[in-house]
């Protein structure tokens, strides 16, 4: 069933209008349309519909980490949480460094058909930091890379840093640093403090994010580059990025959910669910990042969804993985940390969730503001609900959530991928079925 | 009490409570035959992932003495070090049956990790955990300096106006941290004397002054009690501090300023000593000094916390 209509759905604008899905795209829209014979009917009163969220920070960990989440069970976990297109981090086993692995992440992806997969390329062979990897390979290859990260890992050689923002000019790409001074975090636990000390946990130094930071937006000043900061945890970060762009810096920054919610207070548990890098930081830097999403400064919301096995997380604080999955929780997240506080309306989730990281990443077709001809990409949700964030709310294969327990308001019903459903009352589709539509939407062209 | 993680979370009451019990602990230690039949039957695991044969040795004595059965798990040649994880160590212990595990793990919070995690029901002690904390050397500490202050009298006591200054690794050491906590609890005041880089960042919110002159603090504050913390060689290498020499010079407890202490303030060291780098060794055996009445009141409070947590019924009390 390829035709949908959709009756009374809030835009992101606060207007109401019935949307007239078929053959992949957004066909009519307005007060009052007819559902063609055949066609699936969806009552949204009360719903509000955004363009299909776009994660510019996922770990899918497909291929070589399977046991944490694959590139099918990861893009289910995006649908459920809103999410039609995810740029898949480089941290792989092999690294997606080379042109034959990113192009077998996207096929996983082309073929699973719950989100658009963009693969993420390494900057530098292996992770290692040591020389860069053929960027331009990938991104000439199938998969078109645009993005190219070390994520996890910072690259925080100068020389090297300052390369790679010149070469990745060469191909209309970003170069999306992990902010970590190396030297300053060794087997660094939590945000340094007073409640480190307390705790005994090694303490990870806001200066450490901050420093690398002010030295890449000059080297970006310096080479005329593009520059993406990942994952922004500290009020510091956000001063250096504010001044950068007053300076008419190329830089753009993202934060995530959990950074906009969650405080290091949580530690006292020694909860390894709480373990995340950058870590959870203070009361003054969420207020902070809040501030930096609202004036502009922090451009978009990015999950930094990491998945982990649970004997990852059942142990020792110091022996625990660094990570959260986030791609199901996120909307929720941003509802109750900036909608519900006052500060965003819907308008604003739809900019930071989705048209500014497609614009970042390069990503066509994704975002847009529902107009007749649109690739159907949307997401349909209830703000008005409210409810305990549970397992069954995960998609993916990991149960690594901070918020399991917590109450969040906000849920997904329904979400379509090029016109056909991912989700619907808030379940997600069958695998075989969505890939069966995406086949069908391939063919169509 | 159902276990020992923390003095940060011990009240006066508990507290107090704990010293009066190590005080008939030490009684019992002065009789001919040492042994009370309180724990008999039940099974105590000292399981230490990091070697400690001072601190273990002190919980074997002290629950052989309440005539408990004693398990030595120790880390080095057992299944932990070929990566068995704390959960399938704590699981076969429960299989095993143990009612109290004694943990020494080099990961802070390992025990409260154990202690909430349902894998086992015994009752948790925490014998020193990373750099966090260890509240038994912090409670046999406080009933070292109660005694050497207040004497027969020093039962139902607490530490009110006593001044405590510890002098050395405060970034590194669980020691300063239980002490501190405990103290402030008691009523005495804390002072930590320690070059910059071995203040953790942010301590100026604990309740302690923090000063970095030895001889300027000694001077001005003429403490009741001097702790002296042991220096690990290898910080020194971490750019910590320069050199040894230097340490000595600056922030040892030498002969000099053992002569310039106040005839009746006490010289305290949790051990083991580096004679020569942080404490001389006129200072480690003088008079002044309870280093080795430290060791006698381990087993005293070591005794204390095992019978209060482990004599009764246990499910009556949890």
């Amino acid at each position: 069933m390829t035709t949908t209509l959709i009756n009374g759905a809030t835009l992101p604008d606060g207007t109401t209008t019935d949307l007239l899905i078929a053959d992949g795209v957004i066909a009519e829209r307005g007060a009052g349309l007819t559902a063609p014979a055949g066609a699936r009917v969806l009552d949204a009163a009360g719903l509000v519909a955004l363009p299909g969220l776009v994660d510019l920070h996922t770990h899918l960990r497909e291929p070589g980490f399977e046991q944490s989440e694959t590139v099918l069970s990861g893009t289910r976990a995006a649908a459920a949480g809103g999410f039609t297109a995810v740029f898949a981090m480089a941290n792989t086993m092999p690294v997606s460094d080379t042109a034959g692995v990113v192009e077998q992440v996207q096929a996983l992806g082309d073929a699973a058909g719950y989100a658009t997969v963009r693969p993420i390329g390494a900057v530098t062979v292996g992770l290692a930091g040591e020389r860069l990897s053929e960027i331009g390979a990938m991104a000439n290859s199938r998969a078109g890379v645009r993005v190219f990260s070390d994520d996890g890992k910072c690259v925080h050689d100068s020389l090297l840093m300052r390369r790679a923002l010149e070469y990745v000019k060469t191909f209309d790409g970003v170069v999306a640093q992990h902010a970590q001074d190396p030297r300053l975090t060794e087997n660094a636990q939590m945000n340094e403090g007073a409640l480190s000390s307390e705790l005994g946990l090694k303490g990870w130094p806001a200066v450490a994010e901050e420093s690398i930071i002010a030295r890449d937006v000059l080297l970006a000043e310096h080479v005329g580059a593009r520059l993406h900061i990942c994952h922004l945890s500290t009020a510091g970060s956000v001063d250096v990025v504010r001044w950068a762009k007053a300076r008419g810096i190329e830089v753009t920054a993202e934060v995530t959910p959990h950074h906009l919610l969650l405080t290091e207070e949580l530690i006292r548990s020694y909860d390894a669910r709480y373990k995340v890098n950058p870590p959870l930081r203070r009361d003054d830097d969420v207020r902070a990042l809040r501030e930096g999403l609202v004036d502009g400064t922090i451009d978009i919301v990015a999950t930094d969804h990491a998945p982990h096995p649970e004997e990852s997380k059942d142990c020792e604080w110091d022996h625990a993985s660094f990570g959260m999955v986030g791609l199901e929780s996120a909307l929720s997240v941003v509802q109750a940390s900036m909608v519900d506080t006052g500060l965003f309306g819907w308008a604003d989730v739809a900019r930071v969730l989705s048209h500014t990281p497609a614009a970042i990443g390069r990503l066509e077709g994704h975002s847009h503001s529902f107009e007749i001809g649109a690739s159907a990409n949307l997401v349909l949700l209830d703000p008005a609900s409210s409810s305990t964030f549970s397992i069954d709310r995960l998609a993916g294969k990991s149960h690594n959530s901070p918020y399991l327990g917590m109450t969040l308001p906000g849920s997904v019903r329904h979400t379509f991928h090029r016109g056909y459903p991912t989700v619907l009352d808030g379940v997600v589709v069958e695998a075989s079925e969505v890939a069966a539509a995406a086949l069908a939407g391939v063919s169509r062209g | 009490m159902r276990h020992l993680l923390s003095t940060r979370d011990l009240i006066r009451d508990d507290a107090i409570g704990l010293l009066d019990i190590a005080e008939d602990m030490s009684e019992v230690q002065n009789r001919e035959v040492k042994k009370l039949p309180t724990l008999r039957g039940k099974t105590v695991v000292n399981l230490f992932f990091e070697d400690s044969t001072r601190t273990r040795t002190s919980f074997e004595v002290a629950a052989k003495r309440l005539s408990a059965d004693v398990i030595n798990f120790s880390a080095k040649g057992s299944s932990v070090s070929k990566g068995e994880s704390l959960k399938d160590t704590a699981q076969t212990l429960a299989a095993m049956g143990a009612d109290g595990v004694v943990i020494r793990h080099s990961a802070s919070g390992a025990p409260q990790v154990l202690a909430q995690s349902g894998w086992i029901d015994a009752g948790v002690v925490n014998a020193g955990d990373g750099t966090h904390e260890h509240p038994t050397q912090a409670l046999l500490d406080a009933f070292t300096m109660r005694r050497r202050i207040h004497g027969d009298a020093a039962r139902g006591r607490d530490l009110d106006g006593v001044s405590v200054m510890i002098v050395g690794d405060v970034l590194h050491s669980r020691v300063a941290r239980s002490n501190l906590w405990l103290l402030e609890t008691l009523g005495a005041h804390v002072t930590f004397v320690a070059p910059a880089t071995l203040v953790p960042v942010g301590a100026s919110t604990w309740p302690a002054d923090i000063r970095y002159d030895l001889d300027a603090a000694l001077a001005e504050v003429r403490p009741d009690v001097v702790m002296m913390l042991r220096i690990q060689q290898e910080r020194m290498n971490a750019a910590f501090f320069p050199t040894t020499r230097e340490y000595a010079r600056q922030w040892g407890l030498d002969d000099e300023r053992l002569l310039a202490l106040r005839p009746d303030s006490i010289v305290m060291h949790p051990g083991p000593m580096n004679r020569g780098l942080e404490i001389s060794s006129r200072a480690a055996d003088s008079a002044q000094s309870t280093v080795i009445e430290q060791v006698a009141n381990g087993v005293s409070i070591r005794m204390a916390v095992l019978y209060s947590l482990l004599s009764g019924d246990r499910e009556a009390r949890s």
